[in-house]
């Protein structure tokens, strides 16, 4: 593990054309690290993350991907992803190629790819149209014990993933609190992984079972205090779901879209400058 | 005919509500489900066991969250499990009695879709898709879903099966082996509809009082059979309008709050 500024983190480890997994479910998002991906002009991105949210809308709608692979791509409780369904509805900025599953199968994707393995198994039973559609690379298998069908996903192994954290130790230690999502199984089936964090410590204090990812599995690590926000990051700042709500009228638009996002992220330096620019940090 | 003291969302879902029993373990659909289910609660239920997807189990949440993960579920919560998790041991591996799902599309067999208006590869609207719903749709013990009714959302033909219900009807699910039970009731925002004994077509079984079965039938895309005597259901009492009104007047407090960040 390499502690250093989150620019450089993304500049050593993200390149263009690379499968990048930013997760994180509905907590803990990595948006400091998105916006710094938008900042320094990424290209082709293969996307993967369970649920788009905002975090990918702003990164497509940028023009960073031409690949998302997902498994709800909505703003939670809000509706769509404006940007998301433009670029899939009429190719703009540039069109998206969609690998889709649902919540379970990614999850056991993601599984399946930390585990060393080529595909996960589920059981399988009525056929949805899911299971038809281009870019969905499910198999059916017969188990070998059973003969009973099996829905087989192949295993997601993301050139980089990429975590919001609450802290990290003197020895490089991370530590991730609440709803964890697939996260640790997405790191550990990534080639590398990238985390930001709300805060180093002396020492974790946390139970025995606490999600810790130890520090030699973690590529770099950078201190960006609010940086899941509008996301939130459990014990240090709230969901603003306020923000939520307005980004349905922000991103319906194009223009407005796209005047937001130089105003608020390419405009400014860092994080820090963005969550005072908003007015959350002071 | 006195004009009622609640409107049509309210009975909705105080209707919906009323579906849980108590000590059931329900698997809570995004959107209009959770509101419901919240409701049911903290009136006649309050041993529900209530599982969004985020991995939250056991939640108890005091306002209702924008979000399937925001943090007032994390902070009531049993427990708090990984997402492959909450898919493989809990809902796939038989442990929920109850889904509780809306969609943008329903077909007279209860099959939802959630995914695409229009083609898939060229679709006039992409819609979210599936997320966790198609599995919730196969392991639930049963399924409950809550959706207002209209010719667009009610229709003949589903552009994208999503997530199944009875498929054909006719036993078409149990013959596929779906391990969970299928929709038990389709609440809409003007009464119930029930699968039929046999066929396992919906049909409108209840209706909301002052609501008669040709409105429901003309917002229905396809020929809407009617329960020979469709029950009247009961009006919210004062408790659950109470209770209702109460929880949405902290969720939109609780919404606008603004954000502090210490840097």
């Amino acid at each position: 593990m390499e502690l250093m500024p989150l620019r450089e983190a993304i500049a050593a480890h993200v390149r263009d054309g690379m499968s990048v997994a930013l997760e994180g479910f509905t907590h803990l998002i990595p948006f400091a690290a998105a916006h710094e991906i938008i900042r320094q002009g990424r290209r082709r991105l293969h996307l993967i993350r369970m649920t788009p949210d905002l975090v990918y809308d702003q990164l497509i709608g940028m023009g960073c991907a031409s690949a998302l692979t997902f498994s709800w791509g909505g703003n939670p409780g809000v509706g769509s992803l404006h940007r998301l369904r433009d670029a899939v509805e009429k190719g703009w900025p540039q069109p998206l190629s969609l690998t889709e599953y649902t919540h379970a199968q990614l999850a056991l994707a993601y599984s399946a790819g930390a585990s060393g393995m080529s595909c996960g198994m589920m059981p399988r039973h009525a056929g949805t149209d899911l299971e038809q559609v281009a870019g969905t690379t499910l198999r059916t298998v017969r188990c070998p014990y059973t003969d009973a069908p099996l829905t087989a996903v192949p295993a997601v192994n993301p050139d980089v993933t990429v975590l919001h954290a609450q802290q990290i130790d003197s020895e490089g230690n991370v530590l991730l609190r609440g709803i964890v999502g697939a996260a640790k199984e997405a790191a550990l089936a990534a080639g590398r992984v990238l985390v930001t964090v709300e805060e180093q410590v002396t020492r974790l204090t946390a139970d025995m079972n606490a999600l810790i990812l130890p520090a030699w599995v973690v590529s770099a690590a950078s201190i960006v205090p609010g940086g899941a926000y509008p996301s939130y990051a459990q014990g240090y700042y709230p969901r603003d779901n306020g923000f939520y709500l307005a980004w349905d009228e922000i991103a319906r638009d194009r223009a407005a879209f796209t005047a937001w996002m130089e105003r608020h992220v390419l405009g400014v330096r860092d994080h820090a400058a963005l969550l005072r620019a908003l007015g959350v940090a002071a | 005919m006195t004009t009622p003291d609640y409107t049509r969302d309210e009975i909705m879902t105080v209707t919906a509500a009323r579906q849980l029993k108590d000590r059931a373990v329900c698997f809570v659909g995004i959107g209009l489900p959770s509101a419901a289910c919240n409701l049911a609660r903290m009136t006649h239920a309050p041993g529900l066991v209530l599982i969004y997807e985020s991995g939250t189990v056991g939640t108890r949440p005091r306002v209702l969250p924008l979000s399937i993960g925001d943090g007032e579920l994390a902070e009531t919560a049993t427990c708090l499990v990984p997402l492959p998790e909450i898919f493989a041991h809990y809902l796939q591996r038989g442990r929920v009695d109850v889904g509780f799902l809306g969609a943008a599309q329903i077909d007279r067999y209860g099959n939802l879709n959630s995914t695409v208006i229009g083609a898939y590869e060229h679709p006039a609207v992409r819609l979210p898709g599936g997320g966790g719903a198609p599995e919730i749709a196969t392991y639930a013990r049963e399924v409950l879903i809550l959706m207002k009714q209209t010719v667009r959302s009610f229709v003949p033909k589903l552009d994208f099966i999503t997530s199944c219900g009875f498929l054909t009807g006719s036993g078409a699910r149990a013959a596929h082996g779906c391990p969970g039970g299928g929709p038990r009731a389709v609440i809409t925002d003007y009464g119930v509809l029930r699968p039929g004994p046999h066929t396992e077509e919906l049909e409108l079984s209840a209706l909301y009082p002052g609501i008669t079965a040709d409105a429901a039938r003309a917002a229905t895309g396809w020929p809407l059979k009617v329960a020979a005597q469709p029950e009247t259901l009961p009006a919210p009492t004062r408790e659950e309008l109470r209770t209702l009104r109460e929880l949405e007047a902290r969720t939109r407090e609780a919404h606008s709050r603004p954000v502090r960040i210490t840097l």
